[in-house]
């Protein structure tokens, strides 16, 4: 992203401090997510009912699916805001096809596909041409959403197959639902590719520093194209999944989610400025907005409401250590 | 002069806004009528005004995504206070919307001045929660056209040679700006910062400072157009201008304002708003559905950023990895 274009004039953030920092941050946010969860408790009798509970997961598995892929995505340096409007075209694009009777196995390579031609566009424009992703991706954000709009108008579609919504609204286990299931099994994934493997330490080394990274012989561009691909793939995932549990497309499906999944990212430690952040923050972040919205819910605090809290958590999380160390070094000095 | 202005981005942009002008005009007579065009610029007096603040905060490198609920905010805090006490002065209405905008302005740029937190997450944040204490403050209701005093809703449609006020409220402000980024130190520090922070530093420029400053004039500016919005269509809920904030930062694309900073020209902003609403008022002349424009504008940020990214300007010592 060439906002943040200084991040490269940063002196090398040395990995034993970083680990330290990125530890107390997870730790943070850890103690935050249980001191929710307790309120919640005391708030309300019904919040710790499983299948309560188990419906609340709703609410951030789909947008964590993609916040996985943004986290690698944002660690190396770009960011993909299309991800909302790649859900509605795939969404869309599924529901268009419902006429030609594909099958739940149709529908869902459909969503796949759109998730990665999208990603694949988005990729190409900021790796070939050179564009900055932040840019790049407001266009195709309002590209592939006005495609939407464009075959939908103020219409939906709706009738989706009871196989197909199994992918919505299927329970694996007694209160653990599908999409529960996959948002463990994908954050485990996305933890060992980006914590334990060569291509999760590439991403690091590029967010770091690009140029040294190219010098290091990492293809720069080919690993950046693979994040915005795999971002688009997630978004598909996110779409099939949201598709399935609404049960209809709107134009308007998933609006303004971009946001709400860069939130998720952001709170979960990962730096803007790309180079640093966990999966295991980014899990926190979810739990921790999840727990949030769902336990003001219960008290009858209108959606709006909440948006507040978890704007006031982003921007508190990461301001207040920074005050403290301001007000620190004021004495100091 | 008028060479480098004929190859200029601004040159080109406005060439492609007047053949589409042409272009509606062949198919709808009528179109480029000059009370058309006056109609055009009025309707998209308050994307150029916003778009001119935000040009602001992205020569700075930085971004302000913002702006649009500091505009329904301000715009909901006028009408409520307009409905409650219809005897207040439009005059000082005004002045709280734009008071309270600066304000809103400035806890952005404290954030991102004192405590260095990256300004697109600075604004991430502030885009919810002023969005969100417009519910808690209306809590929930809408301020609709009856409730509002004839004086509150009459200011901006008052015309003036042919030109409603709102009209000429954005003739102002590009001029202000005109003047005010190309001859006063605080515009060119604009410039300077976004250009290269390094050197700015050097050249004895706070950095910190100006962005501060730059976040504070666009938040302002997003107050006056939060009157002059509500005002304007008669009615305030929590939702106005909702997805608006992205639609600013395209016309600085479209007008060629470089994202990475230090690049940009008034012409340039108004020129990409001119754009926006010169493809929104001619879609429905033109009978294509209105579900089309956000389609048209999207392709049409690509095209821009393409456009623009192969004209960069300096040398280029070490290229970036992502050309290659």
């Amino acid at each position: 992203m060439s906002l943040t274009a200084e991040a490269r004039h940063l002196p090398d953030r040395g990995s034993r401090r970083g680990a330290r920092v990125l530890r107390s941050w997870e730790l943070l946010l850890g103690v935050i997510a249980v001191l929710i969860f307790v309120a919640n408790t005391q708030a309300s009798p019904y919040f710790l009912d499983p299948w309560n509970l188990s419906d609340a997961t709703f609410n951030i598995t789909e947008k964590a699916m993609i916040a996985f892929a943004m986290a690698l995505l944002i660690v190396a340096g770009e960011i993909d805001l299309s991800v909302a409007g790649i859900i509605a075209l795939a969404s869309t694009a599924m529901g268009w096809a419902l006429q030609f009777d594909v099958g739940a196995v149709g529908l869902v390579a459909i969503g796949l596909g759109v998730g990665l031609v999208c990603g694949l566009f988005n990729g190409l424009l900021v790796t070939r041409l050179g564009l900055p992703s932040i840019v790049v991706t407001i266009g195709t954000m309002s590209l592939f959403r006005g495609i939407s709009y464009i075959v939908l108008g103020d219409q939906a579609f709706n009738g989706y197959p009871s196989d197909f919504a199994w992918f919505g609204r299927g329970y694996v286990f007694w209160v653990i639902s599908f999409e529960l299931v996959l948002f463990a099994a994908l954050a485990g994934i996305y933890a060992i590719v980006l914590h334990t493997t060569n291509f999760g330490r590439q991403i690091y080394a590029i967010g770091n520093n690009p140029t040294a990274a190219t010098f290091s012989g990492i293809r720069v561009a080919r690993v950046k194209m693979i994040l915005f691909v795999l971002t688009g793939v997630m978004s598909g995932v996110a779409a099939i999944c949201l598709t399935a549990r609404l049960g209809s497309t709107r134009p308007s499906i998933a609006f303004a989610w971009e946001l709400e999944v860069v939130t998720m990212v952001v709170l979960g430690g990962v730096s803007i400025l790309g180079g640093a952040g966990s999966i295991l923050g980014v899990v926190l972040a979810a739990l921790i907005i999840g727990m949030a919205t769902f336990g003001l819910g219960l008290l009858n605090v209108p959606g709006i409401v909440m948006s507040i809290f978890t704007g006031a958590l982003l921007i508190a999380v990461i301001a207040l250590p920074r005050l403290y160390r301001l007000i620190r070094t004021g004495r100091a000095a | 002069m008028i060479g480098s202005f004929v190859r200029s981005r601004e040159a080109i942009l406005l060439a492609a806004l007047v053949a589409l002008v042409l272009l509606v005009e062949t198919r709808f007579a009528g179109f480029a009528a000059p009370g058309n065009l006056t109609r055009i610029l009025n309707d998209t007096s308050i994307l150029i005004i916003l778009a001119l603040g935000q040009m602001l905060v992205i020569l700075t490198r930085c971004i302000d995504l913002s702006l649009a609920s500091n505009l329904a905010l301000t715009g909901m805090v006028t009408a409520m206070l307009n409905a409650a006490m219809p005897g207040l002065p439009v005059g000082l209405l005004l002045a709280i919307a734009i008071a309270l905008g600066l304000l809103l302005g400035a806890f952005n740029g404290l954030l991102v001045w004192k405590l260095e937190i990256p300004s697109i997450v600075v604004t991430l944040g502030t885009l919810t929660i002023y969005r969100g204490v417009i519910f808690l403050v209306s809590g929930g209701a809408w301020v609709n056209s009856h409730e509002m005093s004839a004086a509150y809703k009459a200011l901006p449609r008052t015309e003036l040679l042919g030109l409603p006020l709102l009209g000429w409220t954005g003739v102002a402000i590009v001029a202000a700006f005109a003047v005010g980024v190309n001859r006063t130190a605080l515009g060119r520090a604009f410039y300077a910062v976004g250009g290269n922070p390094g050197a700015a530093i050097y050249t004895g420029i706070d950095v910190g400072r100006t962005r501060f400053w730059a976040f504070v004039i666009s938040g302002g500016l997003a107050g006056l157009c939060g009157y002059l919005w509500v005002s304007r269509y008669a009615v305030a809920y929590t939702d106005v201008a909702g997805g608006f904030e992205l639609d600013i930062v395209a016309a600085c694309v479209i007008g060629g304002i470089s994202i990475a900073g230090g690049l940009g020209t008034v012409t340039g902003a108004v020129l990409g708003a001119l754009f926006l609403g010169t493809i929104k008022n001619a879609l429905p002349v033109a009978g294509i559905s209105p579900f089309w424009q956000m389609a048209i504008s999207g392709a049409a940020i690509i095209v821009a950023v393409g456009f623009n990214a192969r004209r960069q300007p300096g040398r280029v010592i070490l290229k970036p990895e992502a050309t290659r």
